[in-house]
């Protein structure tokens, strides 16, 4: 894919004038003045400390913790005295009645059909909106994109009854319908957006083939809308993998994922946060490597010489 | 017991549980075979199985246990049920969350709540049963086991409108102030016996504060529950200024909120608490007392920085691992003195045990929480302290610690006048919201006891 | 039935109901496409339906309903026992902390969305197509990967105060003193702590919004940006005429969606100061008030007055979505 190689600054490629190897770069040059890199360099160090602070205490005994800054450990170190200790992840990790595997599978469990099944479902509704001419279009999709104000507190207590009342409940099915009935609002509103980006002489050319709006879905809509996917697959797969609410109120004790196991690590009291600073290390990993590893679908000019305008 | 304390807390803990867990084992064979129990009653933890011969057979039978009770206390509670079990073959689901107060009413009305909940208040019992009637009275076995076992008062609190609901379970004694003894001994200091010792004790400390060293020291920032430490020390101080009648007139809102002696009370806490001579030890000013987070306000007596933390005696566990607490060690805790008379007024509080079915099972469990068998089981699972019941049948010996003997030790004394936290009985308008609210504006801004009293007053719900 | 529904601690088996759901919803799906696809000459009513119906019976049973229902029990007592009329509404306006709380919340939808895309979307632009594209936006994504709660944990340990003579443990008062200054308290002081909240908030957001805005300034079509180079158009002028007008779509709605989120999060505000302070929001108050109070009645009609601050920004987005359509 000539596509990719715009991302990596690979060593100089031939392509022809199409492509935009060359003449990517150039503009690159262009744009990399010593104040544009200044100040992406101050916001990702400001934005970075904080995270920083919170790793550097993950590994600090409990007393260094609240007694000293945890900067000073720099200089600490290079005296010679720095204290740091794993007891923290020690406690995190071994220190509960239940093996910390089980809340990983759990967590992977809950969030994968939870990140599927509504980004299916919204996918299809998008094009649904942007494509498909039906009575009543604009007024449904208002209605859906307000619905993304309902706070999901008021909806637990409906929904619940609804699942006692089935005889779902406490089950790991009436998480994943909660999860993807809550992520379906936004999901279906960031997609229809992308949805509409593509030009619509793409969409109708492909109709005057005779294509059906299946095929047209599968065929041209949705290799477009890789980056759009990997966008919000990220933030849906951040949001189930890191939910706590819908955990606790939906699930029982042999569907609790790892954030139910963090939460726990302040203790019954709230005295023992220093622990939750390496727990949320631990639940942080997995969101991180999706991000890093979604990162390659985003990818540029996937409309480039596909359409004019 | 001492040999405990100073040694590794785990290593303990599960030697501990595993040792007591063979006892009971070894108890309980003999009593399905012996169809008694009564003899075997040598080992640890044994208990009498036949008192749940009434509940049936309940072999292979469930009971669901919510609370906000979580690791690593929970640890500690599982185990004091392992007796329960092993007598009557009754799995017991335990689920702790921090967040239970505010998810059981959303199961209750949903429609499935636990079997049984612990609850940290009697104010969210209260709102169970007046507003959800989600709650089913404590049956006769409970009930006899708590006029048994328990002080009247305690009785009360899990009664709601006439009907009793809810046996106690743990007991809180918050009348305390941590200090150190070994700081006390080398100044010469000795622990004051009386509200005014205490005060000239403070006066004499003040005159040697140095940078940022105080008498006292306090916080109440506790995340959302942000001022609750500010109404226990004033709730301590109405009990001693106005006295136990008073206070139970003020919770009852038979006097207002805002009556002149509640304003001499929080006068009288704020010779402390709002003096900046005597506040806020190794954390800053007055105003410091409202973010300073409750769990390490007590620390600066560790640096030398705070003579006097007036602190629950559950602060016993926040200290940092390797801290001795015991008479002579790094800290100690001594009672809050009265103001006058022999009586000892003591603040107090606790947890509670409500339950939303009543299948044979559930009645047996809670009829054991209720029991001295259970209050026994759990003092000998808590090996590193941090524990105490005003259950009467209660061993004080079985305690952990030191400084748990002297709570239990102050929950049974005679000259003690008991009484519950009134935050937690007053509306959850005030006692959760308005009353915390009030505290840290006290601390923060300007306004005088009258102006804090006064917007308390208003916000007390009509009805 | 037993054993699709509980899977019990049995790792195996949890798996195993993963995928079986996973392939049942694909086979339902497959099945809905199969049926639309069938006809000859559909209806596109029939079609649209094919569509959207999923979402739409999903949000209709798991929102609507619900929020109809919370629109009932705005006008109905503490535990939807009695109808009150307006008393709740009349309630949460009287109040007297109250019209502190929607000022916050109005200041909170005002500045946190348009500060929280604006460093996202400059970040985005700056480390575009740069060699370390991928880890410097893994930098700011981090906040994201936090939860809310952790989050504020974090920035309390920033803003955190002790008093001259004592070792500094907030970064942001360690600063002020080494500058020579006094430690402040942060918290405390409105309406700075409102602004200092919002920070976090901010931290949190400008990772969802550069994230969004990448995929979208790398979807704008290169024979664009080629004509503009073509025409001498660069650094500053390049962003402001192309790389703007281009992702406008995308710029508002990600203004919409942080705005949405600014004004349904509380635990920010409950982790950092509980409300106190002054620095409550409508949302806390919901929170509070349903959960702590167990006033259901007061909750909900909060709840609706967050709709209600919500539908400018609605109007707004049908604006908007009317002229891109006039475009297109």
């Amino acid at each position: 894919m000539s596509t990719v190689e715009a991302d990596t600054a690979a060593p100089e490629v031939p392509r022809p004038p199409s492509g935009m190897s060359d003449r990517a770069r150039k503009a690159r040059k262009a744009l990399s003045n010593p104040w544009a890199s200044t100040l992406a360099v101050i916001i990702a160090i400001l934005w970075t400390i904080p995270t920083v602070g919170l790793l550097v205490t993950s590994f600090r005994p409990e007393l260094d913790v609240r007694q000293s800054g945890w900067w000073t450990v720099f200089g600490d170190a290079l005296a010679g005295e720095g204290v740091f200790s794993l007891q923290n992840y020690e406690t995190a990790l071994f220190d509960g009645s239940t093996d910390l595997a089980t809340y990983f599978v759990n967590s992977f469990v809950v969030t994968l059909p939870a990140v599927f099944i509504p980004i299916v479902i919204a996918l299809l509704a998008a094009y649904g909106f942007a494509w498909i001419d039906f009575r009543g279009r604009d007024f449904l999709f208002v209605a859906i994109f307000a619905l993304q104000i309902v706070p999901i507190q008021i909806t637990l207590v409906p929904l619940l009854s609804a699942y006692v009342d089935m005889g779902i409940n406490g089950t790991f099915w009436t998480i994943w319908l909660s999860h993807s009935i809550f992520a379906l609002p936004l999901a279906i509103f960031l997609l229809h957006n992308f949805m509409k980006d593509i030009p619509r002489s793409l969409v109708e050319a492909a109709r005057m083939d005779g294509a059906g709006h299946v095929q047209v879905f599968f065929r041209v809509v949705l290799p477009l809308l890789t980056p759009a996917l990997a966008a919000f697959g990220i933030f849906q797969f951040l949001w189930v993998w890191n939910d706590l609410l819908v955990a606790l109120i939906m699930g029982n004790p042999d569907t609790f994922p790892l954030t139910v196991r963090v939460a726990e690590l302040a203790g019954s009291r709230g005295g023992d946060w220093h622990v939750l600073s390496a727990g949320a290390f631990i639940a942080m990993i997995v969101p991180l490597i999706v991000f890093l590893s979604l990162q390659r679908y985003f990818v540029r000019g996937l409309l480039a010489g596909a359409v004019k305008g | 017991m001492t040999i405990r304390m100073a040694s590794k807390r785990r290593a303990i803990a599960v030697a501990a549980t595993g040792a007591s867990l063979a006892l009971v084992l070894a108890a309980c064979a003999d009593t399905d075979d012996g169809g008694g129990g009564e003899d075997e009653a040598t080992g640890a933890s044994a208990i009498d199985c036949s008192v749940f011969e009434e509940f049936g057979d309940l072999e292979g039978t469930e009971v669901s246990v919510y609370t906000t009770i979580v690791e690593p206390e929970a640890e500690t509670q599982t185990a004091s049920y392992v007796p329960f079990e092993d007598c009557t073959g009754v799995t017991i689901n335990y689920e702790g969350s921090r967040e239970m107060e505010a998810q059981l009413p959303v199961r209750v009305q949903a429609g499935s709540p636990p079997d049984i909940a612990i609850l940290p208040q009697p104010g969210l019992l209260q709102t169970l049963v007046r507003d959800y009637d989600a709650v089913l009275p404590a049956p006769e076995q409970v009930e006899a086991n708590v006029d048994e076992f328990w002080a009247p008062e305690w009785k009360e609190y899990g009664t709601v409108d006439g009907t009793f609901y809810a046996a106690p379970l743990g007991s809180n004694v918050k009348s305390y102030v941590w200090y150190s003894p070994s700081m006390f001994e080398e100044a010469g200091y000795e622990v004051p016996q009386t509200w005014d010792e205490m005060m000239e004790l403070t006066a004499t400390i003040a005159e040697g504060n140095e940078g940022a060293a105080r008498p006292w020291c306090a916080g109440v920032e506790s995340g959302d529950a942000t001022g609750w430490p500010g109404t226990d020390w004033i709730e301590d101080v109405v009990l001693r200024s106005a006295g136990p009648d008073v206070y139970d007139q003020w919770y009852t809102h038979e006097i207002p909120f805002n009556d002149p002696q509640i304003v001499e009370a929080f006068d009288t806490a704020g010779d402390i608490l709002k003096n900046p001579d005597y506040v806020n030890g190794g954390l800053g000013g007055v105003d410091s007392i409202a973010t300073a987070t409750w769990t390490d306000a007590g620390y600066p007596i560790l640096d030398q920085n705070c003579w006097m933390h007036r602190a629950a005696n559950f602060y016993q566990t926040q200290w940092p691992e390797g801290t001795e607490v015991s008479p002579d060690g790094d800290v100690y805790a001594f009672y809050l003195p009265a103001i006058e008379g022999d009586e000892k007024p003591t603040l107090v509080a606790g947890e509670f045990i409500g339950a939303f079915t009543d299948r044979p099972e559930v009645q047996a469990f809670q009829t054991y929480l209720s029991s001295d068998a259970w209050a026994n089981a759990k003092a000998e699972e808590t090996p590193a302290g941090g524990w105490v019941s005003a259950n009467n049948g209660l061993d004080p010996e079985l305690l952990a610690t030191d400084f748990d003997r002297l709570s239990a030790e102050i929950l049974a004394d005679p000259a003690t006048v008991a009484r519950f936290d009134a935050s937690d009985l007053m509306p959850a308008a005030v006692g959760t919201d308005s009353f915390w609210n009030g505290m840290t504006e006290w601390f923060a801004s300007d306004e005088t006891s009258q102006q804090v009293t006064d917007k308390i007053e208003d916000s007390w719900p009509s009805k | 039935m037993e054993w699709l529904l509980h899977a019990g601690d049995d790792p195996g088996h949890k798996i195993m109901l993963m995928f079986i759901a996973i392939v049942l919803f694909v086979a339902l799906m497959g099945l809905i496409l199969f049926v639309v696809d069938r006809p000859r000459n559909p209806s596109r009513w029939f079609v649209g339906f094919g569509f959207v119906g999923a979402a739409l019976v999903l949000l209709t049973l798991g929102l609507l309903y619900p929020a109809v229902r919370t629109i009932g029990n705005s006008f109905m007592n503490r535990n939807s026992t009695e109808y009150v009329g307006l008393d709740n509404y009349v309630r949460a306006f009287t109040e007297p902390q109250f019209l502190i709380v929607l000022g916050n919340t109005a200041l909170w939808v005002l500045v946190a969305p348009l500060v929280a895309t604006f460093f996202g979307l400059a970040y985005a632009y700056l480390v575009d197509k740069s060699r370390f594209e991928s880890v410097a936006k893994g930098l700011v994504f981090l906040p994201m990967a936090i939860s809310m709660v952790g989050a504020s944990i974090i920035w309390k340990f920033v803003y955190e105060f002790k008093p001259v003579g004592v070792e500094q443990t907030g970064l942001l008062n360690q600063f002020i003193v080494w500058l020579g200054g006094e430690p402040q308290q942060f918290l405390i002081s409105a309406p700075l702590n409102t602004f200092l909240i919002m920070v976090v908030f901010i931290w949190i957001q400008a990772g969802f919004a550069m994230t969004l805005l990448s995929a979208s300034i790398k979807a704008i079509p290169d024979d664009i940006t080629e004509a503009a180079r073509l025409d001498g158009v660069s650094g500053l002028g390049m962003f402001w005429r192309i790389t703007i007008p281009s992702i406008r779509p995308a710029l508002v709605v990600v203004l919409t969606t942080i705005a949405m989120t600014t004004l349904k999060t509380f635990d920010i505000v409950r982790t950092m100061t509980a409300g106190q302070f002054d620095t409550s929001i409508v949302a806390l108050e919901f929170y509070d008030q349903q959960f702590r109070q167990g006033e259901s009645g007061l909750s909900a009609a909060l709840a609706v007055l967050l709709f209600v601050i919500v539908i400018p920004v609605i109007v707004y987005n049908v604006r908007q979505m009317r002229i891109s359509e006039e475009v297109r």
